[in-house]
């Protein structure tokens, strides 16, 4: 598994010795999802509004706001991840392979209509964080 | 547990780098090195009096320098400052990383 927090875009990949079908469903099922990543009212559809959630602690509701934005059965799963006046992307791939599925997951800071904007109400904070990834490079 | 995101909106660097225009003045500063407010007020298509108090909010946060000159005021980008962010996303990395261990167990016990 592999991970990189410096950077903008952030991966997290494994091989998990299970068929794509198994692993789709632990993505996409309701209760599924909820006993490993968090409670919520998923439905695989395009559009879907939903919402993670887990305990509330100081500060922060324990809500993430979600919208399901590609659904490509056993290929590809992307939801939109806002919480704390931050969006970020989530991208779901899974590659059946030699051993297993290969799941890659990357959670990117903007909606893809925002990948045009520089300025304004617009200007993402992935951007910004992808502009500074020079800056930031040199802090660690 | 771990949580998915930290308490951003207690951080002030988060909370100065969540006005777009902010973010904006700051990657400039950080972009083009120290600028005077009156080149800051060209650049980011706003008033001089909303640059300032922008301005005020990053330095607040420590994101911001400033150093006065004459009668010019100039700003310069204090990159350090970013820590903060950078522990965050090691934080989500953490946050998944523990997940995907989850999902590993969950994927186990499936029929």
């Amino acid at each position: 598994m592999m991970s990189n927090a410096t950077e903008s875009t952030l991966v997290v990949e494994r091989v998990f010795p299970h068929p794509p079908e198994k692993l789709w469903r632990a993505l996409t099922e309701t209760p599924l999802i909820a006993q490993w990543l968090m409670k919520n009212d998923f439905e695989p559809v395009v559009g879907r509004k939903f919402q993670f959630r887990s305990e509330p602690v100081p500060n922060w509701n324990g809500v993430i706001d979600c919208e399901v934005l590609i659904v490509d059965r056993l290929k590809r799963l992307s939801y939109s991840w806002s919480s704390m006046g931050l969006d970020f992307v989530v991208l779901w791939t899974l590659t059946p392979g030699e051993g297993g599925t290969h799941l890659r997951m990357e959670q990117s800071g903007f909606r893809p209509d925002q990948q045009q904007a520089y300025k304004g109400a617009n200007y993402g904070w992935q951007k910004f964080l992808g502009n500074l990834e020079r800056v930031v490079a040199e802090l660690v | 547990m771990v949580l998915p995101v930290r308490p951003a909106n207690t951080n002030p660097v988060f909370r100065a780098l969540a006005d777009p225009t902010r973010r904006a003045i700051f990657e400039e500063l950080t972009r083009r090195g120290e600028q005077t407010v009156h080149a800051l007020t060209r650049y980011a298509g706003v008033s001089q009096p909303a640059v300032s108090k922008h301005l005020t909010v990053l330095k607040r946060a420590k994101l911001v320098r400033h150093r006065r000159e004459g009668r010019e005021t100039h700003y310069r980008a204090r990159p350090d400052a970013l820590a903060p962010i950078v522990d965050w996303l090691r934080h989500y990395g953490a946050f998944w990383r523990e997940r995907f261990d989850r999902l590993e167990s969950l994927l186990e016990r499936m029929e």
